[in-house]
């Protein structure tokens, strides 16, 4: 059959683009590597020896572990949290949906999407400030309700389509709301649970906006951050700044290697329902 | 709640109780958003009629904000910029977003690897990536160009003030394809592959079966990406931020970039507040006009 042979052209054209998107990632494993010397010779060719001062001064000077656990915590935190509660609330929100009220709600929190950060972004920070909340806690939470409004109109758009036969039939066993969400919803919604955690994974752990205008405490920065306030400090020693971008970098590359599959599966789930 | 109510009326009681476990899981959700979000972008419409520096004293100076801004030369460039730049930002990112999911989308070896590499830059710091590119703009492209002889490219574009757009745009494209692509592609696989059987037999040929049944058949993800993209790119800040800090001069300065460094480094809050109010007015106005337009298209198609 024609349709099964593989079009080579297309393989070829592929190839050659994936190229593009993979080398500045080459370029950048291969001067993290180098001697600012051996970089001089040639910016391409592939590192002689794995110069591990780069990564030890880079280390030191980043404060590395420190940024990096707070990027994991905040990470993992608010990817729970937002699981846990924006699902929640969408499910109230879904079941409600002819009172009025609700249905006013679930408009108020849709709408919300258009209105651009940099609008909220000067009287945030007075907020903030204001209530003690310029902080790492402070941060968190801002992502667990900043996710609401897109959060809330992907699990809606799920949650109608989960027949509500199986809830009334926990309602007859004489489970209570919050019952029938844990045991019942929570692990129906599991496909769109995947889309909301992975995006809010990659929102919480490369964001730079919101971390620069809410963290002022060194300890409490986050890997992006980190690479800001260091720009300067690093100056031409970009083989030092480049052990740090990798670092930075790699731990997420590390997570969308071991789980490429289920990530994209996971956005496209998302995207198609 | 009473209790004697309940035990009198079971079936009531029993859907007050329910109403209330609604109500409890969304009032805290309400009370913070609105304390974090509706709020402040309250705060921020009020203070743009004062004349507040972000700190100490304020007066109501009604319009004189708004009608400053139309005044301020910087302002005026930053919308321009913003608006050249976000409009050829989202139709290169589409174009190319969709040519690679069609790519990605037909008979060809390897296809989870490609997708896999191809959806690589979503998943990067905007900001680190920006300062990898910043570097190959700087050094890398300026070597290679002394090297081989090339005179046109021997200068970092970054540093020429007409040409560090191009460089902001190349990074912007490089890392946003990454996930229209991938929604193209997921639109693409709920095509049915009898229709393009059947175009066969009726011997249409491959640009005349994109026309008439792949891009109605994606129509819907069309005006979805359009719009994201077109609302993200207005918001351009991480990218500029790491290859310009809005340089050369102002000359790649973003809206959303102008805000941060005059609200938060020139004391104006109030006159950069009621820039963020036009600033919204213009985003919800772009993003209604393209769902109108692309909508009315897909209904046409």
């Amino acid at each position: 059959m024609e349709r099964k042979q593989t079009n080579w052209f297309v393989t070829i054209l592929l190839f050659i683009g994936s190229l593009l998107i993979l080398f500045p990632v080459y370029l950048t494993v291969s001067i993290a590597m180098k001697t600012p010397e051996e970089t001089a010779d040639s910016i391409l060719a592939i590192p002689n020896t794995f110069n591990i001062e780069n990564f030890q001064i880079a280390i030191e000077m980043t404060n590395f572990f420190q940024a990096f656990q707070n990027s994991a915590v905040i990470t993992v935190v608010v990817v729970a949290l937002t699981l846990m509660s924006n699902s929640l609330v969408a499910y109230a929100i879904s079941r409600n949906m002819h009172l009025r009220i609700y249905k006013f709600l679930y408009f108020y929190f849709i709408s919300a999407m258009f209105i651009p950060f940099p609008i909220i972004m000067l009287p945030i920070v007075k907020q903030t400030t204001a209530m003690g909340l310029h902080n790492a806690a402070g941060l968190i939470l801002l992502y667990i309700v900043y996710g609401l409004s897109f959060n809330i109109f992907v699990y809606i758009g799920y949650l109608r389509s989960i027949p509500k036969d199986l809830e009334e039939a926990a309602i007859i066993d004489g489970a209570n709301v919050w019952g029938i969400f844990w045991r019942v919803i929570f692990p129906l919604l599991a496909p769109m649970n995947a889309t909301v955690g992975i995006l809010t994974c990659l929102w919480a752990w490369n964001d730079f906006m919101l971390p620069l205008i809410l963290l002022n405490d060194p300890d409490e920065m986050t890997l992006p951050l980190v690479q800001y306030i260091f720009k300067g400090q690093f100056s031409t020693d970009y083989n030092l700044a480049f052990a740090s971008y990798l670092m930075a970098l790699l731990p997420m590359i590390i997570v969308y290697v071991l789980a490429q599959k289920w990530i994209i599966n996971g956005i496209t789930t998302g995207a198609v329902k | 709640m009473e209790k004697t109510n309940i035990a009198a009326r079971p079936g009531s009681g029993k859907k007050l109780k329910k109403q209330a476990a609604f109500a409890l899981m969304t009032i805290p959700a309400v009370a913070l958003f609105f304390l974090f979000h509706t709020y402040p972008a309250l705060q921020g419409i009020f203070y743009s009629f004062t004349d507040w520096s972000g700190y100490g004293e304020w007066k109501f100076v009604g319009l004189k904000n708004y009608i400053n801004l139309l005044d301020d030369d910087r302002v005026i460039h930053a919308y321009g910029f913003t608006f050249q730049f976000a409009i050829l930002a989202t139709i290169l990112v589409n174009m190319i977003s969709l040519l690679l999911a069609i790519g990605l989308n037909s008979k060809i070896k390897f296809r989870n690897t490609f997708r896999g590499i191809y959806f690589l830059p979503n998943i990067l710091s905007i900001l680190i990536v920006g300062y990898i590119f910043n570097y190959i703009f700087a050094h890398f492209i300026p070597d290679l160009a002394v090297q081989f002889g090339i005179e046109s490219l021997s200068k970092n574009i970054l540093g020429d003030p007409k040409l560090a757009w191009i460089g902001v745009l190349v990074v912007t494209v490089w890392q946003a394809a990454a996930f229209n692509t991938i929604l193209y592609l997921s639109g693409l696989q709920t095509i049915p592959t009898d229709l393009y059987e059947a175009a066969s037999i009726d011997g249409a040929g491959t640009w005349r079966k994109f026309w008439n049944i792949t891009f109605p058949m994606i129509a819907a993800f069309f005006t979805i990406n359009m719009v994201l993209a077109m609302k993200n790119f207005l918001m351009i800040f991480d990218h500029i931020m790491a290859l310009t800090g809005g340089g050369p001069g102002t000359s790649t300065e973003s809206i959303a970039l102008l805000i941060y460094r005059g609200g938060f480094e020139n004391g104006e809050f109030a006159f950069q507040s009621a820039n963020a109010v036009i600033y919204f007015i213009f985003i919800v106005l772009v993003s209604f006009i393209q769902i109108r337009f692309l909508q009315r298209r897909e209904v046409d198609m």
